[in-house]
């Protein structure tokens, strides 16, 4: 069952492009990356899924309901963070998240406590003085706190120290294993390449390539790095190991690497 | 009606910021009237024979000299001015302040119906402003005793519900407004409670604009219709409830699908 299928999912804001005739698919289990650099249209596909802005072309489910008609029923079983958060000023952080399951209709208390505990959150503290870090860990409370089906994460590393990444990606992991569907979109292809069992690259509004992230890195491309005289020189070649031998000897190289290439790299291939 | 309690504690200071400037400046002039009261002679003379600037607010047909005529007038004009604006700033801001504070995004993730976010937080508008008419009645009322005055119980409770209804009437205009908006909105919201309150003096001064009485909300709290006929003209009140009305509708019409941007 796939717990994200889009069909020729369309957003357009007058002339320009947001997403174009988007064809996406996101099995039910599963720790999912979507890759693309600014503009490409990865927070146009999450805030069309979550109902924030209308298609204007396509279709689409979540969790096997329509986004248009289903979207109240869809919320309630996901967790949202957004890229950049804000809350109410005056509040504190207490109240942001009892505000939070109380507009779900839920008592999440006691994994509310348990998730600031181990973000290291102070929940006395008002949100308007938070940092960005710290407003980012409100956000992840305030989107797993329900122990929703599908946990929608924009960017969500953008702020947090490592040692606060790695937690979160704990916490990610555990509500993985617990059934939860993982949904996050980033720049940063290392978390992707670390944590992502799926992942799609989205480029002008359209999804370029989406497999498993094993897949993605066989691509038969290697990245081969050369030394000459002239200086360094570093490419992705696809094609007949035997070609790339003579064309490498004709270079007079000093030395030569071949590697894999890192999910890093494949992306660069893409978007150059 | 999470978010209903959400926005009540939200407006907490504004309402006690406003309801006591308003309140209590009325309350300060209701404790002069004594002391003017020996002068009304003069002041009465001396209103009533500013030509133009009498008939724009109403002081050629309300006697300055009674305790109603004087509470009309001065507790009008406050009230009126006060109130307006109070009620523009809540009315414009309930739905837009979700966006221009980037707080939207947080709200429309959980599974609450947008129809249920708009009617929420216009109970809230309306709550507020009926919070703020109740607090300025009280203090106004309580001044009255003050000076141990005599007053007509039924001219100061029609007073004040068509003062309400005015609020009520601008705030759904500014809420409808609102739910175009992205941004600012504050502005527009004074802009629109300034515009209604010039159109009703403009309608005093010349018979020709007689009809901007129809379109503004103080062409029914006119006090001297008010205090003179103990009575809410309605061929005034009746486009003025459709005019709220339409704003209230067009509020549930147009964010039901309006697109939320980052």
């Amino acid at each position: 069952m796939y717990v994200i299928e889009t069909e020729r999912l369309t957003k357009t804001y007058g002339k320009n492009r947001g997403i174009d005739k988007l064809d996406l698919k996101v099995e039910k289990g599963d720790f999912f990356g979507f890759i693309g650099p600014n503009g490409a249209g990865k927070s146009t596909t999450i805030r069309t899924l979550l109902g924030l802005i209308s298609p204007t072309g396509g279709n689409a489910k979540v969790l096997g309901l329509d986004i248009v008609s289903d979207s109240k029923k869809i919320l309630r079983e996901t967790g949202y963070l957004p890229s950049e958060i804000n809350f109410y000023n005056g509040m504190k952080v207490r109240d942001v998240i009892r505000y939070s399951a109380d507009l779900r209709g839920k008592r999440c208390g006691d994994k509310a406590n348990e998730l600031s505990e181990r973000l290291g959150l102070d929940m006395n503290k008002k949100v308007s003085e938070l940092s960005l870090g710290n407003r980012k860990k409100v956000g992840i409370v305030c989107a797993v706190q329900h122990s929703p089906s599908l946990l929608i994460l924009d960017e969500p590393t953008s702020g947090l120290d490592p040692l606060m990444q790695r937690e979160f990606f704990n916490i990610l992991n555990e509500e993985n294993k617990r059934g939860a569907t993982i949904f996050f979109s980033s720049h940063i292809l290392s978390e992707v390449q670390n944590y992502c069992r799926s992942a799609a690259f989205i480029k002008n509004g359209r999804i370029i390539i989406s497999d498993r992230v094993e897949k993605l890195e066989e691509t038969g491309a290697k990245k081969v790095t050369v030394k000459t005289d002239k200086g360094n020189e570093e490419f992705i070649f696809k094609g007949d190991i035997k070609d790339l031998l003579r064309s490498l000897s004709a270079k007079s190289p000093t030395d030569v690497t071949i590697t894999e290439p890192s999910l890093e790299d494949i992306f660069m291939n893409y978007y150059e | 009606m999470t978010i209903y309690k959400q926005e009540l504690r939200s407006q907490k200071i504004p309402i006690i910021v406003w309801s006591l400037s308003i309140g209590l400046l009325i309350a300060v002039c209701m404790l002069m009237y004594p002391e003017m009261k020996s002068q009304m002679e003069d002041v009465n003379e001396m209103f009533s024979s500013m030509g133009n600037f009498t008939q724009a607010f109403g002081m050629d047909q309300l006697n300055f000299g009674t305790l109603i005529g004087y509470y009309a007038i001065e507790g009008g004009n406050i009230l009126g001015i006060g109130g307006a604006f109070f009620a523009a700033i809540i009315g414009i801001s309930a739905l837009l302040k979700e966006e221009k504070d980037r707080t939207a995004e947080f709200l429309l993730t959980h599974p609450v119906s947008r129809i249920r976010i708009v009617f929420e937080k216009l109970l809230s508008v309306f709550s507020v402003i009926l919070i703020l008419n109740v607090i300025v009645f009280v203090l106004s009322i309580g001044s009255i005793f003050m000076i141990r005055e005599e007053f007509g119980w039924k001219e100061i409770l029609i007073f004040h519900l068509a003062y309400l209804l005015m609020q009520f009437e601008i705030a759904g205009i500014c809420f409808g407004i609102s739910s175009f908006l992205r941004k600012g909105g504050l502005g527009i919201g004074i802009g629109i409670a300034s515009m209604f309150y010039f159109l009703n003096i403009v309608a005093n001064i010349t018979e020709d604009a007689k009809v901007l009485k129809y379109i503004t909300p103080f062409g029914y709290t006119e006090g001297s219709d008010l205090i003179n006929d103990v009575n809410i003209k309605t061929e005034y009140l009746i486009p003025g409830m459709i005019l709220m009305l339409s704003g209230i509708l067009i509020a549930f019409i147009y964010y039901r699908k309006k697109d939320i941007d980052s």
